[in-house]
């Protein structure tokens, strides 16, 4: 498959190699241990009311009835929240101009989106809470309700932020070389509106959190199912005023999270406010309509582009505006605008043109607030770019196999600068395409879906190439002035039993963060795997950093575990060589054997040299002090990302008489440096693809004129099941970013970036010959037969 | 959400079942495979305030041969429409549809009493009663009575049964050598609820239809027979034309709801496809 960073027949060399996740076999037989799973002594169970509609004034909230209900505790309004609790703003420094309203727990006067949360009841059960919900009464006076993206941007429309000159978030502009000049002499222009659909993460695991927070010595424990623990240890602490170090976070077991578990949410700040005020540890798991009104959705995008290119198909360049409506609020801390930021800057990516203009509006609205989920940006910015490319190539007359490979930066022209302004350290666009062509049999599936079209059967084929963001510097967050850590940090043992611990900054949501570290911290020392226990998710014990965010944990964390473990390498061999009598250098270790470094002659185990560092230190010479727990940083430097790069291919067929479409395969290449575990980049990939395909067929939030969202529920908002899923056909190239030693880059992002851009270009050849085409995703029946025309 | 607190009792004969649902001054409800009611419960759709379990009642089980009718009990779960013998040799269609049904996990308790009962216009089970020309058995306070389906299936989740009568079995007149059927749906996914599903029984000298009931589901507020797009195809063959006439009586027959995502147009088109199918593979002899 690729070269390894160490031969893989050596002993413990598990860099480059599929071994298992220590993890799965405890989770596959139901011992995880979830948030929710957690049952505290004394702990109560939060319910919230939520607003029916989607604007509107609160006039009067009457509780007496609920607060008088047996088993119930407390129950609690914005006001009382706010006594205690700082408001917060989704606004960051590097975003020049955006803007955004303050927030709080539980609103004050005024309700934003229909399921917003107002009010809290605290009971001994969760049902009893539910009781009292229903005792609640709350006066409410409409207000005008905008959910259309054109209308919020109308001038002297209703506003979103009473005070506000209009509903704008964020506007931002790129421009850079000619652009009006290209469109001037271009030989064809093709030119779409695009518009993406809401659609959120419907994680296996809803959000859950148990807030316990002890009086006694002003300290909170807040166990969260949170892919950035850090980050929410140091909002507690800040906006509930408790000293940062007496705050501890737990991100125990995680059923998935995707982006959707790293933002604040109204009720999980609300539910450690409740703990505060009882003075009891106060749980709290969103039901899955809860989950449908209040986690973040992602997308809602619609982009007019055009691209120019010479007589020959050569790019020379594009001009953008993407339209994008976030919410009523934009999510703190990481804001809703970076998907917009992202779109616009990952257009056109793979490909050598200079010449590009972007315009993007980032628009309140009165739904729930969008923002960071997985492959943030990239699937609007390659469908956008891929189609047009497709749409170039028709014109052109070339093959799209033919059009990408004219057009793409070629691997020996790296370092490069993207028409965007991003810096490519090293991509694999050319040697990636020619894999797919090979991979998909594309000769072949051409002529058979030529044959097929004869008999009345409707094929279609379509491939996108994409670059991913990975890896990433503090210039994503950091620099605005988040309180977010791109930097990660790790403690190694060695335990008088000769293994290690590794306590670690990056979490695990199911990914497989653990093996991976596992991996690498074996390789490095030359210990079994099964002799390295690595530990994520406790602030407690954890030592800060970044944690599960963008695609950082091989990369980065990674980095982290194997500089930390060539530390403790260096300081056991150090011991060992004093114990021996010989040079450190002239010794190694493998499979927990300090051995001859030439002759690989065994010379003492690992475990004996901890015995004695542990237990007989008398026995070592004067003054040595044996330092076997190492701590250890490490943060990006270099380029600000390390982008990786790709290419999707897919098959499907669409049914013309119901606008039914089957996926038949689907094809990945993609490049993400050193591959560390083969068996779960292939995972990250597969699952990303799924994600990716839902997006592109079934996935939408469906909201009515007055803002209701009209598919809440699992029966109505269609994710794509095991039995419309096709085979993935998986393939890789390896260039190992030279930013670190590892040489390992971000993938899990990269199979959702793609597999929707790739489905839109595929129905869009299949319905060619009836001269229909489709530009929305999801790609649903309804707007296949709208297409074609046929009701 | 968590349903309201509610009380519990488990029937062991259906006039036990009864007397507790008159006792409840019927605030009270069957519960059966709990498929449908549990979520309602949980979402708080409905709260009564006792669940009364008819799942013990051995008088409402089995499936058996009574003159020219299969007697099906009204605990028949979905999975056993599938493995049961007697149901894929005399009512073939019900044993078709059964794969349609939601999922393993909820075909091992959803029963085809329940489901009658409820009569979900998108539920496949409801409308093949129609399709078959099923009698439905009911036990109430003043006796048992059997009801045609055709007259059993009155608006959106309205039936003939009156608050506290209990469906205890379903009769399907026996399958014959001269019939034919066949069933499909569209649906997004395996498994959903389908955007337009059709059943059909015939009944063909050679290549003549001396008779046929064609059943809809997901198409309007209860299961729909299209009288209409029968008429055409009794005393015919099946050929391309007569397949069409059918097709377009279909507009006369059904009057889809608007709904947010499927326009009514859409599903009336998807309805004319989905006839044109089936009578094709029933033309075939499927
Ligand atoms: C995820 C999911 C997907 C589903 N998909 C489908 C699908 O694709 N197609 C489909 O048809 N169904 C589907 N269902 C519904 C399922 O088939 C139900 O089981 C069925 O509709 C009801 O049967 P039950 O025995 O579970 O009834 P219950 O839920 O126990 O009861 C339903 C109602 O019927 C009443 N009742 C039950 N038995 C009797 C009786 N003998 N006499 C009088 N009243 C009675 C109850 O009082 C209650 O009001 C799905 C359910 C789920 C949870």
């Amino acid at each position: 498959m690729s070269a390894p960073l160490t031969s893989l027949d050596r002993p413990n060399s598990y860099i480059g190699r599929s071994v298992p996740r220590p993890n799965a076999k405890r989770l596959l037989v139901g011992r995880g241990r979830y948030v929710s799973d957690l049952r505290l002594p004394r702990m109560l169970d939060a319910a919230f009311l939520r607003s029916p509609h989607a604007h509107a004034k609160i006039v009067a909230i009457n509780t007496e009835q609920a607060r008088a209900l047996e088993g119930v505790h407390l129950v609690a309004t914005g006001e009382d929240l706010a006594k205690i609790c700082t408001p917060w703003t989704g606004t960051l420094d590097h975003f020049k101009g955006m803007t955004s309203a303050p927030q709080l727990p539980l609103p004050l006067d005024r309700v934003v989106w229909a399921g917003q949360a107002v009010v809290a009841v605290v009971a001994e059960s969760r049902a009893i809470a539910e009781d009292a919900l229903e005792l609640i009464e709350i006066d409410y006076e409409d207000l005008p309700v905008v959910v259309d993206i054109d209308r919020a941007r109308e001038a002297g429309g209703p506003l979103i932020n009473p005070g506000s000159v209009n509903n704008t978030c964020f506007r931002a502009q790129l421009d850079n070389g000619a652009v009006d000049d290209a469109f001037a002499h271009a030989a064809h222009v093709v030119e779409e509106e695009f518009s993406f659909g809401r659609h959120t993460a419907v994680t296996l695991e809803p959000r859950a959190i148990v807030s316990d927070y002890d009086p006694a010595a002003d300290a909170l424990t807040v166990h969260h199912a949170t892919q950035t623990p850090y980050q929410f240890q140091d909002l507690y602490s800040r906006h509930y005023g408790i000293p940062e170090a007496r705050v501890r976070v737990i991100a125990t077991d995680i059923g998935g999270s995707f982006g959707m578990k790293l933002h604040v949410y109204h009720e999980d700040m609300a539910v450690v406010g409740l703990s505060i005020l009882l003075g009891r540890p106060v749980k709290y798991v969103a039901d899955r309509i809860e989950s449908f009104v209040s986690d973040i959705h992602a997308r809602d995008h619609r982009v007019r582009a055009r691209m120019a290119l010479d007589a020959k198909g050569e790019i020379l360049a594009m001009d953008v505006l993407d339209l994008t409506a976030i919410g009523a609020f934009s999510t703190y801390p990481r804001t809703s605008v970076v998907e917009g930021n992202q779109v616009i800057r990952l257009m056109g990516a793979p490909y050598r043109f200079k010449n590009y203009r972007a315009t993007l509006e980032v628009i309140f609205q009165n739904k729930v607030q969008t923002s960071q989920y997985r492959a943030v940006g990239h699937p609007i910015a390659c469908a956008v770019t891929e189609r047009l490319v497709d749409m170039a190539a028709a014109k052109v007359g070339l093959d799209p196999f033919a059009i990408r490979a004219q057009n793409v930066i070629a691997d020996d022209a790296y370092p490069q600068t993207s028409p965007t302004g991003y810096r490519f350290e090293a991509l694999s666009h050319q040697a990636c395409l020619k894999r797919l062509h090979e991979m998909m049999g594309y000769e072949a599936l051409r002529a058979e879906q030529a044959d097929l079209r004869e008999r009345g059967i409707y094929r279609g084929i379509g491939i996108a190439a994409f670059v991913e963001i990975t890896n990433p510097s503090p210039a994503f967050y950091g620099v605005g002035g988040a309180r977010i850590s791109s930097q990660d940090g790790a403690i190694l043992s060695l335990t008088p039993s000769g293994e290690i611990r590794c306590l670690i900054s990056v979490t695990e949501q199911g990914q497989g963060t653990e093996a991976i570290i596992s991996q690498i911290v074996a390789d490095q020392l030359g210990l079994a795997q099964e002799h390295v226990k690595v530990i994520t998710g406790d602030t407690e014990v954890t030592p800060h950093g970044g944690a599960t965010w963008a695609c950082r944990g091989a990369g980065i964390g990674g980095e982290t575990a194997l500089q930390a473990t060539r530390v403790l390498k260096r300081n056991i061999l150090e011991i060992a060589a004093l114990i021996l009598q010989e040079q450190p250098s002239a010794l190694d270790i493998i499979d927990g054997e300090v051995v001859d470094a030439v002759t690989r002659n065994q010379r003492m185990p690992i475990s004996e040299i901890a015995r004695i560092a542990y237990f007989r230190s008398d026995t070592l010479p004067p003054g040595t002090q044996a330092q076997l727990t190492v701590s250890h940083h490490f943060a990006p430097q270099g380029y600000p990302f390390a982008f990786t790069n790709g290419i999707q291919g897919c098959s499907l067929e669409v049914d013309v008489e119901t606008g039914f479409i089957k996926v038949l395969k689907h094809f990945i290449v993609e490049d993400c440096g050193r591959v560390i575990n083969p068996m779960l980049v292939d995972e990250q990939l597969r699952g990303g693809i799924v994600q990716g395909l839902g997006a592109a067929l079934f996935e939408e939030c469906r909201y009515s004129e007055t803002g209701q969202l009209m598919n809440g529920s699992l029966a109505d908002y269609l994710v794509p099941m095991p039995m419309e899923m096709p085979d993935i056909v998986i393939g890789h190239v390896e260039t190992p970013t030279a930013d670190t030693v590892l040489g390992a880059k971000g993938v899990g992002e990269a199979g959702t970036a793609a597999a929707s851009a790739c489905v839109l270009n595929a129905v869009n050849d299949a319905l060619t010959p009836f001269g229909a085409t489709i530009n929305s995703i999801p790609i649903t029946p309804t707007k296949v037969l709208k297409a074609l025309k046929r009701f | 959400m968590k349903a309201r607190a509610f009380s519990y009792f488990r029937a062991a004969t259906i006039d036990q079942a009864l007397d507790a649902h008159a006792r409840a001054g019927d605030d009270a409800r069957f519960i059966a495979g709990g498929q449908s009611l549990v979520p309602a419960l949980s979402l708080r759709l409905q709260a009564p305030r006792l669940l009364i379990d008819i799942t013990h009642i051995e008088e409402l089980r089995g499936v058996r041969r009574e003159g020219g009718y299969l007697r099906i009990g009204a605990l028949t779960r979905h999975c056993e429409m599938l493995s049961e013998p007697l149901i894929a040799e005399f009512a073939p269609l019900l044993h078709a549809a059964a794969p349609f049904v939601a999922h393993p996990a909820i075909r091992n308790r959803g029963t085809f009493g329940g489901s009658v009962a409820l009569a979900d216009p998108a539920s496949e089970f409801p409308a093949m009663t129609l399709a078959l020309d099923a009698e439905i058995e009911i036990a109430g306070p003043s006796g048992s009575r059997r009801v045609k389906a055709d007259d059993f299936f009155v608006e959106l989740f309205e039936t003939a049964l009156q608050p506290g009568e209990l469906i205890t079995a379903i009769y399907v007149p026996l399958f014959k050598a001269d019939q034919r059927f066949a069933f499909d749906e569209l649906a997004r996914r395996r498994g959903d609820y389908a955007l337009v599903g059709c059943g059909m029984l015939a009944t063909c000298t050679g290549e003549r239809i001396d008779d046929i009931r064609i059943s809809f589901f997901s198409v309007g507020n209860t299961p729909t027979r299209v009288k209409g797009a029968e008429a055409t195809l009794i005393g015919s063959r099946l050929d391309a034309e007569r397949i069409a006439a059918a097709q377009a009586a279909l507009e006369g027959d059904l009057a889809p709801p608007d709904s947010d995502d499927v326009p009514p147009a859409m599903r009336l088109h998807l309805a004319r496809v989905l006839l044109g199918r089936l009578l094709g593979r029933l033309g075939e002899g499927a």
